[in-house]
């Protein structure tokens, strides 16, 4: 294939594009690297030995927080948000291809969901169950804080991917005799499963990092977020780093996972 | 859904036609409606309740409005919120179109393109928290920077500035919202067809000349999308103000979780109250320029 010559723009760009992958990644990789500070350092470089202190810290019971209580309760709230984002969005997404009366409003109820700001979502719950007479936990109030987030964006995502799909290949399936069930089992749902992995993982990490929603809605038990959010004031030392490595690396973890998901299915999908 | 796998013939009744679509946008609908509308509308009743230190009182009273709104603090505050949304927005909307102009057109193949794309969306699915506190030992007295500044004898004591100041929130603001301009503008980049660009050439435009008037116009939905990302998660925010500034600077969010924190929820209500009406406005107005169905 004939290609240009490099202009001196790319150059430009390129180092430009480089530097903020750097600014983008170069502060974590300072919290990676002081994780490992020795017993006897502190919070800034230089390095005062070299340990797994803080690690092994992060395991015992102490003052600050329960890691493996809050670790839990986000994990599994993470797990509860994704499956509901996923399944939400994939029923709204195909509600949106038909017309219904109410279409536009939803829409834009959406959209609201998106631009609300936060605080004011978790200020809303948490007094709503207060003057109902529930009390909020984080697997009934927080739970739908963290929807109110997650949705707009798995919906938009749909109506992204339903505006770009061809309806030939249903109408190919139906020529063919499949019910419409049979329709979108399989010929529907191969297709748009990788967006849904896509989804999936949205949903787990944005409920997972989540904090200013879970704030007022969380109940007594504090979810991951909220732990280090509070660690952020009272503790100085690199425990605190530690604990950003370990929830770091559990994040990238749950991203390649998914994005393997993703490879996958699309391969097998061209090899079909 | 075993009941589904029947067809035509074995159907034992018909679903009229208009239904199905009602069902599959119900679950949207009950959530939204419940986790979102009501909400806001407690809120709403809620910030004419009377109060005192221990609970509410249902009531009608206007004095949190004029509290709110007859408090130069209260001015002072919103007008440093929308400084931070200002200078946040005009970065990330630089940086933004650079990055997503840079992969969208001087990436050549896909999968490149892709690889790119995902370094830049990583950070953004890990902990706004930890990416914050992670600027701490690069800025702080005797982090990174001061440490180079000092050894290289550019400055003889560290720079205070660095760290807990209106640089530092709008600093890490920009680390943690970027990508939310990026992706919609690269979203649009990529839908401009190609022969659009080898038109302009051909008709003699420069680079220079077809960024600015074929690309740059076209980016607009994107922008504009960015936009709303940015401005609305930068109004909303008060944990960066509060950890980035060590509690020296103020935004709204973070003078309505103050006000929580000492349970004056009706105080708290009022200020959510014309926070909304301040950005559903902003957004108004950045959707009478967008449709963002269209760019989807």
């Amino acid at each position: 294939m004939h290609q240009e010559k490099r202009s001196r723009e790319f150059y430009v760009l390129a180092i430009f594009f480089t530097l903020f992958v750097l600014f983008l990644y170069g502060p974590l990789s300072a919290i990676l690297i002081l994780s490992f500070q020795g017993p006897n350092g502190g919070l800034t470089f230089p390095l005062n030995g070299v340990s797994l202190h803080w690690f092994a810290n992060l395991f015992e019971t102490q003052a600050v927080g329960n890691f493996g209580g809050s670790f839990r309760r986000s994990f599994v709230l993470g797990i509860m948000v994704m499956i509901v984002t996923v399944v939400v969005s994939l029923l709204a997404g195909l509600a949106f291809r038909r017309k219904f009366v109410g279409a536009t409003p939803l829409f834009y109820l959406s959209v609201a969901s998106l631009v609300v700001p936060s605080i004011i979502i978790s200020l809303g719950i948490g007094v709503l169950f207060q003057q109902v007479g529930i009390r909020p936990a984080w697997y009934s109030s927080a739970f739908g804080a963290h929807l109110t987030w997650t949705l707009p964006f798995g919906v938009l995502i749909m109506l992204a991917i339903f505006n770009r799909f061809s309806p030939a290949y249903e109408e190919a399936a139906r020529d063919l005799g499949a019910t419409s069930w049979q329709t979108f089992r399989y010929v529907v749902l191969p297709i748009i499963l990788p967006s849904l992995i896509g989804i999936g993982l949205l949903g787990f990490s944005l409920s997972y990092d989540e904090f200013a929603r879970t704030l007022l809605t969380s109940g007594t038990y504090n979810t991951l977020p909220l732990e280090i959010y509070g660690m952020t004031t009272n503790v100085t030392t690199p425990v605190l780093y530690a604990l950003g490595t370990v929830t770091t690396l559990f994040s990238f973890l749950v991203i390649a996972t998914m994005l393997g998901l993703i490879v996958r299915f699309n391969k097998r999908r061209t090899k079909g | 859904m075993s009941g589904s796998r029947t067809n035509d013939t074995g159907r034992q009744f018909h679903l009229p036609a208009w239904l199905p679509a009602y069902l599959q946008a119900a679950p949207l609908t009950i959530i939204l409606g419940g986790f979102l509308l009501l909400p806001l509308l407690m809120i709403a009743i809620v910030s004419f309740w009377d109060y005192d230190f221990a609970r509410m009182y249902p009531d009608f009273v206007t004095f949190n409005y004029s509290e709110t709104l007859g408090s130069w603090i209260t001015w002072k505050t919103y007008l440093n919120t929308l400084k931070f949304a200002a200078i946040v927005w005009a970065i990330t909307l630089f940086i933004g179109f650079w990055v997503a102009y840079f992969l969208a057109f001087h990436v050549r193949s896909t999968a490149m393109q892709m690889v790119l794309f995902l370094v830049c969306t990583v950070p953004f699915l890990t902990s706004n928290i930890i990416r914050m506190i992670s600027w701490i030992p690069v800025l702080g007295r005797n982090g990174l920077i001061n440490t180079a500044l000092v050894n290289t004898g550019i400055t003889t004591e560290p720079v205070e500035w660095l760290l807990y100041s209106d640089f530092a929130v709008v600093l890490a603001m920009v680390h943690l919202y970027t990508l939310f301009m990026v992706v919609p503008i690269f979203n649009t980049l990529m839908r401009i067809d190609k022969t659009l660009v080898e038109a302009a050439h051909d008709a003699g435009a420069t680079t220079w000349q077809v960024l600015t008037n074929v690309i740059v116009p076209l980016a607009k939905p994107g922008m504009a999308i960015g936009t709303i990302f940015v401005v609305t998660l930068v109004m909303a925010d008060f944990s960066t103000v509060q950890v980035m500034s060590g509690g020296q600077s103020a935004s709204v969010a973070l003078m309505m979780k103050n006000q929580m924190s000492l349970l004056q929820y009706p105080a708290a209500a009022a200020n959510a109250m014309v926070l909304l009406v301040l950005v559903l406005l902003l957004v108004a107005a950045i959707l009478r320029v967008v449709d963002i169905r269209k760019e989807l």
